[in-house]
């Protein structure tokens, strides 16, 4: 069943010097249960896909495209019924468990707080839920932990209580922007079990972003790679990580430090940086960065291939 | 917390001490004999030793330190040499103008200044902010003083509606003693509102640049309800800083505006005590200056415990 839809979704951000393409032209479906992994480097556009789908891009943002929500397509709603099914409909866990909490306020005012206003529960309730909440997302003493304020919670604790705010209102779409990025390895480990095992309890959709392929190979089901704001290669996980069919994403493979890595000898990676919105080529994006770059590359958007079930945007695709 | 209220009391009472040691060595270091100064050249050695005796200058300066800490804390401030009455009764009449004056700026200037700030923030880089923004820029320029002349111009002797100075009494009548301090309070509180405004706006633009303020949204807060919950006691602890310090400078701007509209306050009466060189109402002033001043900071103190938790129960 198929929860989100998002089509031909461009955001552009407007400013002085023209219009920068932030995210171009990306479509997936999101089925009840199942977990998409958005990967890519800093400045692909994964974040600010998942901002789209929240409503939440900065005003200087201009966005096309669809983004329908069970049919109703989130582009055309106005602010007030955003307000309704943002934290109710679809939630978003962000990257800085640190900061993303208010530090003046008790967690379990912060948590309740998305109950008091989408199930117009009373503060005593809420407050019983959200305990209930941080038990199931392993908060030890829950009830007594209500009071906390972060600055008394671990890292790993505080996302916890971000993932706990999140689930309040049991969302149709959980969208997870490096929900480990900022945590110890141990930590990571225990949250992406939790993510796991929630996605499994609650039947939600889950958008994982992350640039850690160790992390997504662990949680989704699906696989998209985005480079310059657009999707170089997606299919099921397990076809995008055997066939590996872009060379943007070998090079992300080839820049793991894996067992081949030894002391003194350089890693792997990919040669270049990600080049500014305004300075992309009408083409492929990772024209310049690419082993494989033509000239027909630079001049052409790439047509999209299907190798061993893993579909990628590129000229020249295949192991 | 009580822990931490007993340890800032403690600070609060040693920082008394310093200002009060301040105080008493400036005056000490102060050039020539104070009986002499205070006499002037025409003096006789007589009554310039009568003074001496009086003030205590024949016995060594520790004692007369001691002395004067003891009879402060017995509420005794000694008696002023022009006026012939005892200083503590000259100051607390003076207080009874100029508490007032302070008060009513303070809360003029927070009335002005928080909503304005507040407004620009929301509306940032749009007219109102733009508006509001360019006010606060000429209220940070124009000296209050000057301010002060161009107000009694319009409300006194163009429109006639409140006094251009003086102070009738509180005997007078509520109504007549704010109508006198209305014009004084208004010129001390417009340049520190503009400057405070200017501070509430950026302490709400940085507070709406928090990840947690995106958190917010993202549960469905509207960006009204973000702003009243998520933002606007996070902006306190920066504007609660400045208005502490605007207090130092309202004391300070209250020695001017009470010489502009001839208010009989405490910054006239310093003023009038450095003239005829009454050094015993300047000491005993100055200490009360700097212990209000002091009093404000430790608020202040108190007041960012109330604000953030993350400064509850924990060493300093």
């Amino acid at each position: 069943m198929t929860v989100l839809d998002v089509e031909d979704l461009r955001v552009d951000i407007r400013t002085p010097t023209g219009r920068l393409p932030i995210v171009r032209g990306v479509s997936f479906t999101l089925a009840r249960g199942t977990t998409l992994g958005l990967v890519g480097e800093s400045g692909s556009g994964k974040s600010m896909t998942a901002l789209a789908i929240m409503r939440l891009l900065p005003q200087a943002a201009d966005v096309s495209g669809a983004i329908r929500l069970h049919g109703e397509d989130l582009l055309q709603a106005d602010e007030t019924r955003m307000c309704r099914i943002r934290g109710d409909r679809i939630a978003m866990v962000f990257q800085e468990p640190m900061t993303a909490l208010n530090p003046l306020h008790r967690i379990g005012d912060q948590i309740a707080e998305t109950l008091v206003l989408h199930r117009d529960m009373a503060r005593r309730a809420a407050l019983d839920e959200a305990a209930r909440l941080l038990d199931r997302v392993g908060i030890r003493e829950a009830q007594a932990r209500l009071s906390a304020y972060p600055h008394q919670l671990s890292g790993g604790q505080r996302q916890r209580v971000m993932i706990a705010m999140a689930l309040a209102c049991r969302p149709d779409v959980l969208i997870a922007d490096e929900p480990t990025s900022a945590l110890d390895v141990t930590v990571q480990a225990q949250v992406i079990d939790l993510l796991r095992s929630l996605v499994d309890e609650f039947g939600m959709a889950l958008i994982l972003i992350s640039h850690d392929l160790g992390v997504i190979g662990r949680l989704a089901d699906r696989v998209m790679v985005m480079y310059g704001g657009a999707i170089m290669e997606q299919g099921s996980t397990k076809a995008v990580f055997t066939t590996r069919a872009h060379p943007y994403t070998q090079g992300l493979f080839a820049a793991l430090p894996g067992r081949g890595a030894r002391k003194g000898r350089r890693l792997a990676a990919i040669p270049g940086t990600v080049p500014a919105p305004d300075a992309l080529p009408a083409g492929c994006p990772f024209y310049g960065r690419c082993p494989r770059g033509q000239d027909v590359c630079r001049d052409n958007p790439p047509p999209v291939v299907e190798i061993g079930g893993s579909r990628a945007a590129c000229f020249f695709p295949g192991p | 917390m009580l822990a931490l209220l007993v340890r800032r009391v403690i600070g609060l009472v040693l920082t008394l001490l310093a200002a009060a040691v301040v105080v008493f060595v400036v005056m000490e270091v102060l050039p020539g004999d104070p009986a002499a100064v205070m006499l002037g050249v025409q003096a006789t050695p007589e009554t310039l030793a009568a003074l001496r005796t009086e003030l205590g200058l024949d016995r060594p300066a520790p004692v007369r330190f001691a002395t004067w800490i003891i009879d402060l804390l017995q509420g005794d401030l000694g008696i002023s040499y022009t006026y012939r009455v005892p200083v503590a009764g000259l100051i607390a009449e003076r207080l009874t103008i100029t508490v007032p004056l302070a008060l009513l700026s303070i809360a003029l200037s927070t009335a002005i200044a928080l909503p304005l700030g507040i407004l620009a923030a929301a509306r940032h880089d749009r007219p109102a902010d733009a508006g509001i923004m360019v006010f606060s820029q000429i209220g940070v320029a124009v000296p209050n003083f000057w301010f002060a002349l161009l107000l009694v111009l319009l409300f006194s002797v163009t429109l006639g509606w409140l006094p251009s100075g003086g102070f009738p009494g509180w005997q007078a009548g509520i109504g007549a003693a704010f109508a006198a301090l209305a014009l004084p309070a208004i010129s001390l509180a417009l340049p520190q509102a503009a400057i405070l405004a200017r501070v509430t706006r950026s302490a709400v633009l940085d507070a709406l640049g928090e990840d947690y303020v995106r958190t917010a949204r993202a549960k469905g807060l509207t960006r009204a309800a973000t702003l009243r919950r998520h933002v606007l006691r996070n902006a306190l602890i920066p504007v609660v800083t400045i208005m502490g310090l605007q207090f130092s400078f309202l004391l300070a701007g209250a020695i001017i505006i009470e010489n502009v509209f001839y208010l009989p306050g405490l910054g006239r009466l310093v003023f009038q005590a450095i003239a005829q060189r009454d050094l015993i109402v300047v000491r005993d002033i100055v200490l009360l200056l700097a212990a209000m001043v002091i009093f404000i900071n430790f608020a202040v103190d108190v007041l960012y415990t109330l604000i953030d938790p993350r400064l509850r129960g924990q060493r300093t």
